[in-house]
């Protein structure tokens, strides 16, 4: 079964505070910056998945997604099959 | 006939032996579930209480949802049975999908941890029945993650079924409408971020709290469920 890296991007939804983006964006105009805005900090999740082929993969990421890795209440998700790695 | 209280223990609970100490105190009993174990052990009720289960990695509660212990947790739920989750039991709650909505950072970035006051908004929950409605009770709250929040269609079902259980007074984290605590559709799941063990005699600087675990104790012994 070949294996595909996939990387999942967990983003605040809109609204949601997010107190490390703003404390760095706040930061930012200090090293000269002040063009910087709607800076967002979130999860990078790296997995590596035994699937028959991308779309199998990206599927069942997407389930975990909703199931335990992103909270849709308060969070966004991005999904990338990165590459095959076998 | 004494109400026997179960009390979930996640790798990373810290408040589980204050309300083992409060339940006992009020005069019912009270025993430990453990996390790993798929059983509730046939108790009357079910306390979630607070802490940093699983280390709160990936988000609160977002992994003791998954531990053994919350099937029976469901089950007992949904047969019914008084289930309570206080502050980090709230965020598991919410996370289980037991509860609708999510508890986000507080308003302002800061750990809060003094006491508030609440005013009880409704007396028909398992946390509530003995409270007068209005009434205003001084209960400490001590979290980061305590704003709730949830999409407006959750907000009006809330509101128009008097599913908002406890409302902040001053609101101390920003949370959505006031809301301290709210419960489910059956009124038999409620969460609230506020502590009512940690106010449950004076010497603690409030007996405020005692009146929602006499609650439950009284709605745990009226609960009849088969038994298992």
């Amino acid at each position: 079964m070949p294996a595909y890296a996939v990387r999942v991007d967990v983003t605040h939804l809109p609204g949601i505070l997010d107190p490390a983006g703003a404390t760095v964006e706040r930061a930012l105009p200090a090293l000269g910056y002040g063009n910087v805005s709607q800076l967002r900090i979130g999860k990078s999740i790296q997995l590596i998945v035994e699937a028959p082929d991308p779309e199998a993969a990206r599927a069942q990421v997407d389930e975990m997604c909703r199931r335990i890795l992103a909270n849709p209440v308060i969070e966004a998700y991005e999904i990338g099959v990165t590459g095959l790695v076998r | 006939m004494t109400a026997r209280v179960g009390v979930v223990l996640f790798p990373g609970t810290n408040c589980e032996h204050d309300v083992v100490w409060a339940v006992e105190r009020l005069g019912g009993s009270a025993e430990i579930l453990w996390h790993g174990d798929a059983t509730s052990r046939g108790v009357d009720a079910v306390v979630i209480p607070g802490g940093f289960a699983h280390g709160d990695y990936l988000r609160t509660g977002a992994i003791a949802r998954f531990s053994p212990v919350m099937e029976a947790v469901r089950a007992h739920a949904d047969s019914g049975g008084p289930v309570v989750g206080i502050c980090n039991g709230f965020q598991i709650l919410t996370e289980a999908g037991l509860l609708p909505g999510a508890l986000q950072k507080n308003a302002g970035l800061q750990f809060i941890c003094r006491t508030v006051e609440l005013r009880v908004e409704t007396n028909t929950t398992v946390l509530t029945g003995r409270a007068e409605v209005g009434r205003v009770l001084r209960v400490p709250i001590n979290h980061f993650e305590g704003n709730y929040v949830c999409d407006p269609g959750t907000l009006s079902e809330l509101r128009d079924n008097d599913r908002v259980v406890l409302r902040y007074l001053h609101n101390p984290n920003g949370s959505l409408d006031d809301i301290a605590g709210i419960c489910n559709e059956g009124r038999n799941v409620v969460g609230l971020m506020p502590h009512p063990e940690r106010a449950s005699e004076a010497i603690l600087g409030s007996s405020d709290g005692a009146v929602l675990l006499h609650s439950l104790l009284d709605a745990s012994r009226q609960v009849a469920r088969p038994a298992r």
